[in-house]
Formats: structure tokens, sequence, C-alpha cells
């Protein structure tokens, strides 16, 4: 009777969430997976059937050859910078003093609670011809024309960098958190300066919280879509938005839920091998 | 305890202005008198705030963002709590495969559950109703509450339940004194999370707002697209100082540090 309950208790408290998911996750992704196999007639619009002409377009046609390299390049271009920029600062959060300490980590990661639409907005503001980076650089004599940022790629990645680097800080963070500082004292005592600390003590054990990071960083800004429509406009556009145009413009379905498709399957195994690879190479570490 | 060099000290003086500088900018320039995006530097006014109210549209997309993040936020705690409860305090056969589904929201391209959704509410006949945009929104919210109660739930010391047992609590009572106390900040934080997640999101809800159902990030996003004025700054400068206020009470009911790093 106990085991019977004890059993059944676990399976009844989870149940609600686990129909809402059956119901709201899965029945969704398999039916845009279906939909994905069909074929498209501007005057019907998707008309069943299976065929893998989408699949075919999406992965021959240079147009969306393009439109997947340029989505890598920003992930890859945002990733790195993410890495160079997020894991040092995480190192110097974590030499703070309280109570600096605390109130850097909220100033530097709050942005993350706020929208994404406000803060592409404010990187817009500060690109713009007549933005104010442009009018204070003009206004200090040191450029003639203004530089082209907006509608730009360095200017999509610098935005995605600033929406993403608080995860590669969390993530870091994490790994600091786990560091024996009686190492650091040991190397210290041996009479290591602070750069030799840096690279052969911290750096070493805060790879793998530098990776896990950069697999977040990574998937966020090759899946990202706000930043890239409205920092990139109409002409770069990246996975994201050419799925939105497929769906909300051409209208045409089937070709969007292929795109759509393929971004998630690549997303999916880059995760799992990152993933995979990351257990093997650091599972010295877990324990 | 090391101190951070010069050095230092001036790299994360730069990435604290670059944090912030976007920000600054968008509620600097909300400030201005002029029909033009300028920084004002002489005189300030607050005539595109007043300009919102103005704006039936930024108006109840407003308020439709904030029922619904109130809302959906509530159904996604009704759905995480039982289930936080399930992972944390029994292992069954299936349990991390139920932690990976639960989770897999944060995984999956927001993009891609977009079209999803679109596809789904479409083929069901429940196109741009409010019903579908919360439902949709449950789901995505849903991982977020559910990490913050599992957090609670484990970090209570299972002893205090033994020793509430065996003085003879029923398990109801063990639940109401003992697991329930523990588990509320964990389920504030969610809630509110929650909350600025759903009020956020504007990559799945762009595919499955209409006119009728009209959030607004989403209203911010195509207002954007078409041109952008000190209206959609003032709008930004109210949802910056919104969130904000929701982060003291983050701050307050579960500790902000501790819900951004996690543990720590």
């Amino acid at each position: 009777m106990a085991e019977a309950s004890r059993s059944r208790v676990p399976l009844l408290l989870s149940l609600p969430a686990l129909l809402f998911f059956a119901a709201l996750l899965v029945t969704p992704l398999v039916m845009i997976a279906v939909l994905s196999f069909q074929s498209f007639d501007l005057a019907t619009g998707a008309t069943g059937g299976a065929t893998l002409s989408n699949f075919a377009d999406t992965l021959g046609d240079p147009y969306y050859h393009t439109i997947f390299l340029r989505t890598v390049g920003i992930a890859l271009a945002t990733t790195v910078l993410c890495v160079l920029i997020g894991a040092p600062e995480a190192y110097f959060l974590s030499r703070m003093r309280a109570p600096w300490r605390s109130i850097f980590l909220i100033v530097t990661l709050s942005p993350l609670l706020i929208s994404v639409v406000v803060r592409t907005l404010g990187w817009a503001l500060l690109f713009g011809r007549n933005g104010v980076i442009n009018n204070v650089a003009s206004g200090l004599g040191l450029t003639s024309a203004p530089i082209p940022m907006l509608y730009t790629i360095q200017g999509v990645v610098i935005a995605l960098v600033h929406v993403a680097v608080p995860f590669m800080i969390i993530s870091v963070w994490a790994a600091l958190q786990r560091l024996d500082p009686k190492v650091v004292r040991a190397a210290q005592s041996l009479g290591a300066g602070e750069t030799t600390i840096f690279i052969r003590i911290i750096l070493p054990q805060i790879v793998p919280g530098i990776l896990s990071g950069s697999l977040i960083v990574f998937a966020l800004a090759a899946s990202a879509f706000a930043t890239p429509a409205i920092i990139g406009g109409r002409q770069l556009k990246v996975v994201a938005t050419a799925t939105y145009d497929e769906f909300l413009g051409t209208l045409n379905w089937p070709l969007g839920a292929a795109i759509a498709i393929v971004l998630l399957i690549v997303n999916a195994t880059i995760m799992l091998t990152y993933n995979r690879l990351l257990e093997r190479r650091y599972a010295r570490f877990a324990q | 305890m090391n101190r951070n060099g010069p050095v230092a000290l001036l790299c994360h003086s730069l990435f604290v202005i670059f944090m912030l500088a976007p920000l600054i900018v968008v509620m600097w320039m909300s400030l201005t008198p002029s029909n033009l995006l300028s920084l004002p530097t002489s005189s300030f006014s607050l005539r595109w705030f007043r300009a919102i109210l103005a704006n039936p549209q930024f108006v109840s997309a407003f308020w439709m963002s904030i029922v619904l993040g109130v809302v959906a936020a509530t159904c996604a705690m009704a759905l995480a709590v039982p289930a936080a409860l399930a992972l944390a305090r029994h292992s069954f056969p299936g349990r991390e495969a139920l932690v990976g589904l639960f989770l897999s929201p944060l995984i999956i391209p927001h993009v891609v559950l977009g079209v999803a959704f679109l596809r789904f509410f479409t083929q069901v006949n429940i196109t741009g109703s409010t019903a579908g945009l919360l439902a949709s929104h449950v789901l995505i919210i849903f991982p977020y509450g559910l990490r913050l109660v599992l957090a609670a739930l484990t970090a209570a010391d299972p002893a205090i339940e033994r020793a509430a047992i065996s003085l003879g609590a029923s398990s109801w009572t063990v639940f109401r004194r003992v697991v329930f106390p523990l588990m509320i900040p964990g389920v504030a934080g969610g809630w509110v999370i929650s909350f600025i997640q759903s009020f956020d999101e504007v990559t799945m809800t762009v595919f499955v707002a209409t006119p009728s159902s009209m959030t607004l990030p989403v209203k911010m996003y195509h207002y954007i697209e078409e041109s952008i004025d000190p209206l959609v700054a003032s709008v930004s400068t109210v949802v910056i100082l919104l969130t904000f206020l929701l982060m003291v009470l983050v701050d307050r009911i579960y500790g902000l540090d501790r819900m951004l790093v996690g543990k720590g």
C-alpha cells in the first residue's frame, strides 16, 4: 500500500505539468516538423503530401547559405567577444570586497531582466548616423564622416554581446566559486606574479565555465531575433528573421518550418556534442 | 583575497559603462523637449511621457502585457509547484527525462517555438486569441519558476521533515507547516521572475500576437521597425523603471544576486 501510493504521488503531482507540456510543446513541435515536409502552393498554401523540397531549398539555395553562414559568423564573433570580455570581468568581480561585489554583480547582470527590445533600442540610439556615438566623435573632432554602425554586422555583434555577456559572467562566476583559494595562496608564496597566477592557476580551472558559457551565448546569438532585426535592418537577414519573413511576409509556411527545423537541429546538435565533449574532457572536475 | 589592480579596475569601469550605456541613453533621450531624437542638455520635459497616455495602442499593449504576465506567472507556478515537489522529494523512473522535458523551453530557440505555436493555434483555430497567447507564455516561463522552487526545496534540510514525521505529524501537516513555509521564497521569487520573462518576451510572441492581442514588447518592436522617435524611448523608460521596481521586489523576497547567479 505504502509502495503503491509512494509511486503514484510523484506522478499525480507532475501530471498537470506533463499533460500541459504534451499538449503545448510536443504537439506544436510535431506539427511544425510535419509541416516542413509539405509542399507549398501560392494559391492554396500548404498542400499536404510529403516532400523534401523545403529542405533542399533551405540547404541548397545560395540565398539561405548566406543567411546561415552569416548567422553562424555573428554567433561565433559574439561568443569570442563574450569570452574575452566576460571571463576577465567575472574574475574582477570575484576579487571585489563586500558590498561592491554584490552591487556590481547586480549592475552587470540585471540588464538581463530588461526587455531585449529596450536594450536594442538603446544601441540603435547610440549607433545611428546622428546617434550619440557619432555625435560625440564628430564633436570631439575624432571623425570627419559618421562611422556606419547601424545596419552593419559589427553593430549587430556589439548589441548581441551586450545581450549575451551576462550569461558568460554567470557561468564563469560559478566556476570561480569552486576554486580553492589555497592554491592561489600557494602559488603566491612560491613567488608567482599576478599574470602567472591568472594564466597558470585560475584560467585552467575556469575553462569548463568558459566553455559552458560559450554554449549558452552561441545558442542565444544564433537564434536571436529582435536585435538583428532592429540593428541589422532588412538587408542583414539572419535565420530567425528569415523564418519570420517566410511566415508573416511571403507566407510560405512549409519553407519557414523547414528553416526553423534546421535551426533547431543545428542548435541541438551543437549543444549535445559540445556537452558530450565537455563531460568527457572535464569529467575529473565533476566531483 | 587579492585586490584588483588599476588596469583591472579600468577594464571593469569600461565594462560597467558598456552595460549601462544603452539603458542610460534611452532614459536620457526620453526627457527631450524636442520632436527629434537628441540628448537634451539644457531643458528637460516630460511631454513624451504624456504622449504615451495619448497613444491608446501603447496603453492597451501595456495593460495586456501586465495582465498576461500576472495570469501566466500564476498559472505557471500552479503547474510548477506540484511538479517541483514531485521532482525534489521523490525518486522515480524517468525523473531525469521529466526534468529535461520541463527545462527544454530554455534551450529550444524561441523563434522555433513561435512558428510551432503559430501553426498549432491555426490548426486548432484559436489564432489571435488571448487563450493561445497565455498558454504559450505559461510554457516558456515554466522552467524559470520550476528552477527557483526546486532550488528552495533542495536547499531545505530533509531532516526537518523527518523530525516532524517522527513527532507524529500527518503528511498534510508536514506539508502545511514545514514544506510550504520553506518553499515560499522560491515560489514568490519564481513568480516574479516568471512575470518578468513573460513581460519581456518578444521573439516567440511576435509570431502569435495579433492586433487584438498585442503585448508591449511586440508593439514596441513593430513601432521601432517603422520609425524611432522619442515616444518609444519614453515607453522604454517606463519598462526600465517597472523592471527596476520588480528587481527590488525580487531582492527583498529572494535575493537578486542569489537569483541571478544561482547560489552564492
